[in-house]
């Protein structure tokens, strides 16, 4: 694992999307050899979004020949409603940069068949070749993608039932009233993105320290699915100053003292 | 076509690199279009997993929605309410004029006019058994309206590379007040001897494609004619009238809505008696309805003073009108209006040998600008006055006033400046600087 610890979020941000940008470029993609990209969603990843929509802008990288998988979508919320998935997703990205539809793939929460639309999106992912770089966030209680504390740490695709604690932090965008709050979601498993190439995970303030903690400090455990990808062969954490408090300074210091290695993957 | 065809293939334009009126909020945002209608790219995103055909770079300008005006008399040497000739060819002339201002959709105003004008302005439709009701004289008249050659009517139409679409006639007058007549020629002026329909189609002829008409609710008998044409989803102004403010609310509860050019040609505001002017704050208005009010925002009809209290008072209902008359893009000099002839001088417009104003001469575009200037409102609710409030007078938001998804792509471009550049009619360039 590699970690990556900045002074805060905008050079989280920067970072990332600076990596983002350098792997696209460095793997080289064609009609005949798409970039494939795991997606999330939440405010976490909304400052890396920005990043690389700047640098499109600037004519640094484009998304014509990138396919993206995005890691969730909530079950029953009509897609063109302002908290979809879908609708983070066209606003905050999709609009802003070239890339075509059809390499566009979000869980459909509106499927007739949620089951079969699960097992038709990890279709997909084997079809375009797996996952390069899979892209996620963190969870206060250590969940990645919406794969909830006792999730199976090999599990697919499949709809999940939120915990408590992840509908109450979700009220805020559905003013406040926890009956408006979709209750099940389609996610990612940890398996399907533990079978991806690369893994990359943004945690930044202080809230999510603990979960970073025991994420990467304390063993491999259900309870705790984002420290999986302890046993990933590529795995990216990138973090602020804020989120490593609950760290060892050990750790911490081994890692700040590596930086200059590290910096060199995101040179320009 | 760069879509699966499940809705559409007709070509997709998308103008980038610009800011767009939208949600009362100027954003920097791309507008698509499609078959002349505003398109929604998350759906086209989605749905039809299509994108754009070609793409216009705005260079950083605005885009806003295109101006309505709902009084405009006339133009560049046309009065529409002199319906000698080919009063259809005077009118697309104005309209295709008025884009330059960034007009795409407007009302032919008729100021009050002896009945063979407004006869033979609109088409008239009449079964016979009518006809033989009516006193001989107007049987007479409505039988040589009916000449070999094609009645001249003003109908709803839509805009086009030809001009501004036509939202409906806006009839201002006869049915006014003799003191605050304005321009409007004392001898064809009117009353309702019975009110209601009866005295509404023995001088209209007919009132299709009518979409305002301005009157002096204090007349006898006027609710019954207020309470006809609100019925028939007519907008009724209460305009050129010496109403007090009960009775102005009084029309409001008949079904009046709009105030015509305020401030001028009714009584002035008073802190005793506010008179129509009192309408902006009036607590007699019926619940869910507004009232609207027209101002002429060219300098010389209203003190910017005025208007910055109108505007204050019930922004909302600001609806911008050039009340333009035919000297409008012509030179100085004298020209007729109505049945009277007008001065122009420098910007003013008088009855010729009075001090009485007939009309501005500044255009939509124009208005805008002093609007903005004078009351310091956003460029937002600048544009909107000229916009999205004539729409929603006229009951047409859905479709017109705004650039929301499926309305139609009737837009302008314009600088910072609020110089009118480019003017679009259902996605289609009809006009650039």
């Amino acid at each position: 694992m590699k970690l990556i610890i900045l002074d805060d979020y905008e050079q989280v941000s920067e970072w990332t999307a600076k990596y983002i940008r350098n792997r696209i470029k460095k793997f080289n993609p064609g009609p005949d050899r798409f970039f494939t990209l795991g997606l999330p969603t939440g405010s976490t990843p909304l400052g890396c979004y920005k990043k690389l929509i700047e640098y499109h802008k600037k004519g640094e990288i484009s998304f014509q020949y990138v396919k993206t998988f995005n890691m969730d979508e909530y079950v029953g919320l009509p897609r063109d409603h302002p908290e979809s998935y879908h609708s983070f997703m066209w606003n905050n990205f999709f609009k802003h940069i070239d890339i075509r539809a059809e390499n566009a793939h979000i869980l459909d929460g509106n499927a007739s068949s949620l089951e079969k639309e699960c097992q038709d999106f990890e279709a997909k992912i084997k079809a375009a070749g797996g996952i390069e770089l899979f892209v996620g966030g963190i969870g206060p209680d250590g969940h990645i993608a919406f794969n909830e504390p006792g999730s199976s740490l090999v599990s697919r695709t499949r709809v999940k039932t939120l915990a408590m604690d992840t509908i109450l932090a979700n009220a805020r965008f559905f003013d406040g009233d926890l009956s408006k709050v979709p209750t099940m979601a389609l996610t990612v498993g940890v398996g399907t993105v533990m079978d991806a190439r690369e893994v990359m995970i943004l945690i930044t303030g202080s809230h999510k320290a603990f979960a970073l903690y025991k994420a990467l400090e304390e063993g491999v455990n259900h309870m705790w699915t984002v420290s999986a990808f302890q046993q990933h062969p590529q795995a990216v954490f990138v973090c602020d100053e804020d989120a490593t408090q609950e760290l060892r300074v050990k750790t911490v210091k081994y890692f700040k003292g590596i930086m200059d290695v590290h910096n060199k993957m995101v040179l320009d | 076509m760069p879509s699966n065809k499940s809705v559409s293939d007709a070509p997709i334009t998308q103008f980038v690199s610009c800011r767009i009126l939208k949600d009362h909020r100027l954003q920097w945002e791309d507008l698509w279009v499609r078959e002349g209608k505003i398109l929604n790219p998350e759906k086209l995103f989605f749905d039809e997993e299509g994108f754009a055909d070609h793409k216009v770079d705005c260079g950083n300008k605005i885009i806003a929605p295109g101006f309505i005006d709902v009084q405009i008399n006339g133009g560049y040497g046309i009065d529409f309410s002199q319906a000698s000739g080919d009063i259809r060819r005077g009118v697309a002339q104005v309209a295709k004029k008025i884009l330059e201002h960034g007009v795409t959709s407007f009302c032919p105003t008729l100021v009050t006019s002896p009945p063979d004008i407004y006869h033979k302005v609109q088409s008239v439709h009449l079964s016979l058994p009518f006809i033989i009701e009516l006193p001989n004289i107007l049987v007479l008249v409505m039988l040589l309206s009916f000449s070999p050659q094609v009645i001249p009517e003003l109908r709803v139409q839509d805009g086009g590379p030809e001009g501004a679409g036509i939202l409906g006639i806006h009839l201002e007058g006869p049915f006014i007040s003799e003191q605050k007549r304005g321009a409007h020629p004392p001898k064809f002026l009117r009353t309702f001897k019975a009110g209601g329909v009866a005295d509404l189609m023995e001088t209209y002829g007919h009132l299709d494609n009518v979409a305002l008409v301005t009157l002096a609710p204090e007349l006898a008998n006027s609710a019954a004619a207020i309470r006809e044409l609100s019925g028939r989803g007519i907008v009724v102004s209460l305009g050129h009238s010496m109403a007090d403010l009960s009775q102005a609310e009084e029309a409001v509860q008949n079904g009046a809505i709009f105030i015509t050019h305020l401030f001028n040609a009714m009584l002035p505001f008073h802190h005793r008696d506010p008179g129509i002017v009192g309408l902006l704050t009036s607590d007699r208005i019926p619940p869910g309805r507004m009232v609207y009010y027209g101002m002429i925002a060219d300098g010389i009809h209203t003190h910017p003073a005025a208007l910055r209290i109108a505007h204050r008072a019930h922004p909302a209902g600001l609806v911008l009108v050039t009340d333009a008359v035919t000297a409008m893009g012509l030179p100085p000099g004298q020209h007729s209006l109505g049945q009277q002839q007008i001065d122009i001088q420098g910007l003013h417009a008088y009855v010729a040998g009075t001090t009485t104003l007939s009309g501005s001469i500044a255009t939509m575009d124009m208005c805008v600008r002093h609007f903005r200037e004078v009351s310091g409102c956003t460029v937002e609710a600048a544009l909107e006055a000229a916009s999205l409030h004539p729409a929603q007078l006229l009951g047409v938001s859905n479709r017109k006033g705004t650039l929301e998804f499926g309305t139609d792509a009737d837009f302008i471009v314009l600088d910072d400046t609020l110089t009118v550049r480019e003017t679009y009619i259902a996605g289609q360039q009809v006009w650039r600087k």
